[in-house]
């Protein structure tokens, strides 16, 4: 077999290989690209929720159209039908049914959820007390609700139970169903069975409410109706979609803008194949990499595939022009020495990012430098074995010296440059304050408008928004539970010094086995509570005879079985315990999630409130901004470790103070006015714009080490020159076709990297050493 | 409030027809020129349950035509306050909050006294019938629930009182309570 077929086989044997890695990789598009890959403890809470919490398995519906009466039956069958399927854990609309089922266990199970059951509450004393307050509610406007209860539930159990709930955080009602509060649109809450973090589990979810939707629509006959639908799922599904939809389309436009460049120059469809060839071999690379290091790859990691290819094709098209005339020999020697410290820089720039803690920016880095490495490899060692260009390429010689000529104008531009860099330097000095965005929102995938629709939706469910949370971690269901009422009884003291709303808990509906069991010991027998109740009715205007359904409750309460998770099956207080005690790998979780009162919350009132206790408080706001501010920090070191690695390397091999300053100028020069060009079109600047500007750098220096090379040799060829600008117009189109997307980190790679590589070639030129037109 | 009665007489004077006739018209008319005021109230509850009525006492004010407030002192403080449609009740440091746009049937109990206090003959007449006997002096309205939903909580409420000043509310419950709020003006705006 000749060398060349040896080659090849080779390479077609590994990429065989790859493609069969990739075909089994797992890709992803959820959160989790955005989620610290080393939590601490309180970031774990939110990634935990993110990914498996009962939140992040909520859908809000809103339905629209037809009349009230109309929307509430459209609301009624649509519960009857989703409640039905396995695909969805619980469906609430408001019905009073639901109401009561959940009324009637509150009821049924008062003396053993209600905190108030002690023994005193059952002396002679306590019932006087507690029943001449029942007496005098009576008198309350809400005394015709309490009434009915009075015979059976006269020391006021049921409203101690409804004492912490808060009432105020119902959804409005209309024809017997949730509505919003314009009463124009009939609302749901579903929770689904798939995890938040499984994205087809959603997406199927989704689409089921979506086509029962239609088919009751339809079967009503309501053909005004229409359907929103919003929650973290949605998002999920949503976002994957966008980035699948932008994978192909960035990779379709980067491909054929670069083809047809490429196609222009080498006038050969051989020329071409194997001009692609370190492009394909880069990014299959890359997927490999990724996917054998981290198991999944983000749907954003693929998405930057559009700027890898139009980095990676430079390569060939050095190989290409530059080897066109001189032949392979020099040009293994004159050029490839070059490429290889371009490459080494632009895998320093690239290799930097490995080290971050952000998931989605260490993928990103792993991605590129595996791309750009095999692509500069495959260049070196495999095309030469294919084929050369042998003159097949169009002359691009004239092209080169119109180019030289240009450079010499450009040169003029020096001084001007200068002050205009100052000019930048001196507006982002001066702006420093407004740069950047401070949230992590910013890079978050999901469209704006699907925001505001979740916004609006949230707000006419008076869904909790969630901010503050106190978490709780302990070995079994059992202790979780009784820490869980510890620590509520110190919250219960915020409460009552106005210092908090109030909070949920999940011992508020399954008590802990120990506090029923208290409670229930509480409990006299009927023997010991008929005088008991005889004595302390002496003197009220209830009289003791009526009671008898207190008595036989009570007595009932003595016998039955404790509440079991089980019991709440059927009302919908089994979610609200579900979604705030979580088995986790090795033990239980609770959450307790805050409420405001009329005073905002204080953390630190908080904190010290629960000094001494394993409960640990997490205000998810600061939370997510700690985490943000930790990437951008994080994001900022490694962009100065990655360029004092690029500086370290080209100081190293270009030996000299001088030439590291001439190759290092236009890259700082490049990015002082790309990043004062985006700050004034009013660009809000968030970290992956810093990662970009350390990709101008690394890509960037390539062009300048050209210059540098040809000042070296005194000479600069008008083919090397064009080469460099075909070079650098594919790697513009790559990286510029980002700046088209719609998710943001993508984006805003995009948009510093494709004018910064450009800026970094021309400044590159201006500032070359005169000797180099020589 | 001398003014107000000073036009009232006057348009008496020029419509004496109308004045002989006294109707429910009339009544609400007047009591829509009453822009509010403050009161006290006694309230007693005849409940079955109960060997004795239970009894409350406390301030009203009224401040036309959105603003009703409650505010009970014996035996226990507590206020009522009603803005628009948004309810609240306050007792014992719990705040409850009820928007009653959600609540038909509550919302049809308030109207009973907002519609009363303000002479919104419509928003009335959408859930009760109204009959009035009586003159302007001394006037009984009585308004009977013409809704299921309602009477199933109130058989009939009886309001009554003297010119445009609300003097008892009487509510009979279904269950055969009732209960009889009795106000007495302390000042007028």
């Amino acid at each position: 077999m000749s060398k060349a077929g040896r080659a090849f086989l080779l390479w077609l044997l590994a990429m065989l290989a790859g493609a069969a890695i990739v075909w089994n990789s797992r890709f992803t598009a959820d959160m989790s690209f955005f989620l610290p890959s080393h939590p601490s403890a309180e970031q774990q809470v939110l990634v935990d929720q993110l990914k498996e919490g009962v939140v992040s398995r909520l859908l809000m519906v809103a339905i629209a159209g037809g009349d009230e009466t109309q929307r509430a039956a459209l609301s009624r069958e649509l519960r009857g039908r989703l409640g039905k399927m396995p695909e969805f854990v619980s469906v609430q609309n408001g019905e009073s049914d639901s109401q009561a089922a959940d009324r009637d266990f509150l009821f049924r199970h008062r003396y053993l959820l209600s905190p108030a059951v002690t023994p005193e509450r059952f002396t002679v004393d306590g019932l006087e007390k507690s029943i001449s307050d029942s007496v005098d509610r009576l008198a309350s406007p809400l005394g015709m609700v309490l009434k009915p209860l009075l015979p059976r539930d006269p020391t006021g159990e049921m409203l101690e139970l409804l004492r912490g709930l808060n009432a105020g955080a119902q959804p409005d009602s209309k024809a017997g169903v949730w509505a919003s509060h314009d009463g124009e649109r009939a609302m749901l809450l579903i929770q689904t069975a798939a995890l938040g973090s499984d994205t087809d589990g959603q997406e199927n979810a989704i689409k089921l409410i979506r086509s029962q939707f239609a088919e009751t629509a339809q079967g009503q006959g309501i053909a005004n109706a229409s359907l929103q639908l919003s929650g973290p799922g949605l998002f999920a599904v949503n976002s994957r979609a966008t980035i699948k939809g932008e994978v192909s389309r960035l990779s379709t436009i980067s491909t054929l803008a670069i083809v047809a460049v490429l196609f222009f120059v080498y006038r050969s469809l051989r020329l071409l194949g194997l001009g692609l060839l370190p492009v394909v071999s880069g990014a299959l690379a890359g997927v490999v990499a990724v996917s054998l290091a981290y198991g999944t790859v983000f749907g954003i990691t693929v998405g930057f595939g559009a700027a890898l290819i139009g980095e990676a094709v430079d390569y060939s098209i050095y190989y290409f022009v530059q080897s066109g005339r001189n032949g392979l020999t020099d040009w293994k020697q004159r050029f490839w020495p070059t490429i290889r410290l371009g490459v080494l820089t632009s895998a320093a720039g690239f290799g930097a990012l490995l080290f971050s803690g952000f998931p989605g920016l260490a993928q990103l880095g792993l991605y590129s430098l595996a791309g750009v490495a095999t692509a500069a490899l495959v260049t070196r060692f495999v095309l030469p074995q294919l084929g050369q260009a042998n003159g097949q390429t169009r002359d691009l010689t004239p092209f080169g010296r119109r180019a030289l000529h240009g450079m010499q104008t450009l040169r003029h531009l020096r001084w001007p440059v200068l002050a205009l860099a100052l000019a930048a330097t001196a507006t982002l000095f001066a702006e420093r304050e407004h740069l950047w965005n401070p949230e992590l929102a910013a890079l978050s995938p999901v469209s704006p408008a699907d925001q505001a629709v979740d916004m609006a939706l949230r707000a006419d469910i008076g869904a909790p928004d969630a901010r503050y949370l106190v978490v709780i971690d302990a070995a079994d269901r059992e202790s979780a539970l009784r820490q869980a009422e510890a620590t509520g009884l110190r919250l219960d003291a915020l409460v009552a010094s106005g210092q908090l709303g109030g909070y949920d808990s999940p011992s508020r509906f399954l008590p802990s086995q120990a506090s029923q069991d208290a409670r229930r010991a509480s409990l006299p027998t009927a023997e010991q509570l008929r005088p008991r109740l005889q004595a302390a009715l002496v003197d009220s205007p209830l009289a003791a005879g009526k009671l008898d359904g207190f008595l036989s409750d009570v007595e009932q309460a003595r016998s039955a079985g404790n509440i079991e998770r089980a019991s709440l099956n059927g009302t919908s207080l089994a979610l609200a315990v579900d979604s705030l005690l979580l088995p986790h790998g090795s033990g239980w979780s609770v959450l307790l999630p805050l409420r405001a009162g009329e005073q905002a919350i204080d953390p630190s009132a908080i904190r010290s409130a629960l000094a001494g206790n394993d409960a640990l408080f997490i205000d998810m706001k600061a939370e997510f901004d700690k985490l943000y501010n930790d990437y951008l920090h994080e994001a900022m070191l490694l962009s100065l470790a990655g360029l004092g690695a690029i500086v370290v390397l080209l100081a190293a091999t270009l030996r000299s103070p001088r030439r590291l300053g001439a190759v290092l100028l236009p890259l700082v020069l490049a990015v002082l006015l790309v990043i004062a060009g985006l700050h004034l079109l009013g660009e809000r600047l968030h970290l992956m714009h810093l990662i970009g500007m350390l990709l101008i750098v690394a890509v960037g220096s390539n062009y300048a080490l050209f210059f540098d090379r040809a000042s070296d040799e005194h000479r600069l060829d008008p083919e090397t020159l064009a080469s460099m600008l075909l070079a650098n117009l594919t790697t513009a189109i790559g990286f510029g076709t980002l700046a088209l997307s719609q998710v943001p980190v993508l984006h805003a790679v995009g948009v510093t990297v494709g004018p910064g590589a450009i800026l970094a070639l021309l400044l590159a030129a201006i500032f070359a050493p005169r000797a180099s037109a020589a | 409030m001398i003014k107000c009665l000073a036009s009232g007489l006057l348009l008496a004077a020029l419509a004496l027809p109308a004045c002989a006739a006294f109707d429910v018209g009339q009544l609400m008319d007047d009591l829509a020129r009453h822009k509010g005021g403050k009161a006290r109230f006694v309230e007693k509850k005849y409940i079955s349950l109960l060997d004795k009525p239970v009894i409350s006492t406390g301030e009203l004010t009224y401040t036309a035509p959105a603003f009703l407030e409650k505010r009970t002192l014996t035996p226990k403080v507590e206020t009522l306050r009603l803005e628009k449609d948004l309810l609240s009740i306050e007792r014992e440091k719990q705040k409850i909050s009820i928007n009653l746009a959600s609540q038909p049937e509550a919302l049809a109990f308030i109207d009973s006294i907002r519609g009363t206090l303000t002479g919104n003959r419509a928003a009335l007449e959408k859930n009760y019938l109204l009959s009035l006997a009586g003159n302007p002096e001394k006037w009984v309205l009585t308004l009977l629930p013409s809704d299921q939903k309602i009477s199933a909580l109130v058989l009939r409420i009886t309001v009554s009182g003297s010119k445009n000043q609300i003097r008892s509310i009487e509510y009979l419950q279904a269950d055969g309570d009732r209960a009889v709020m009795s106000i007495e003006p302390l000042e007028a705006r």
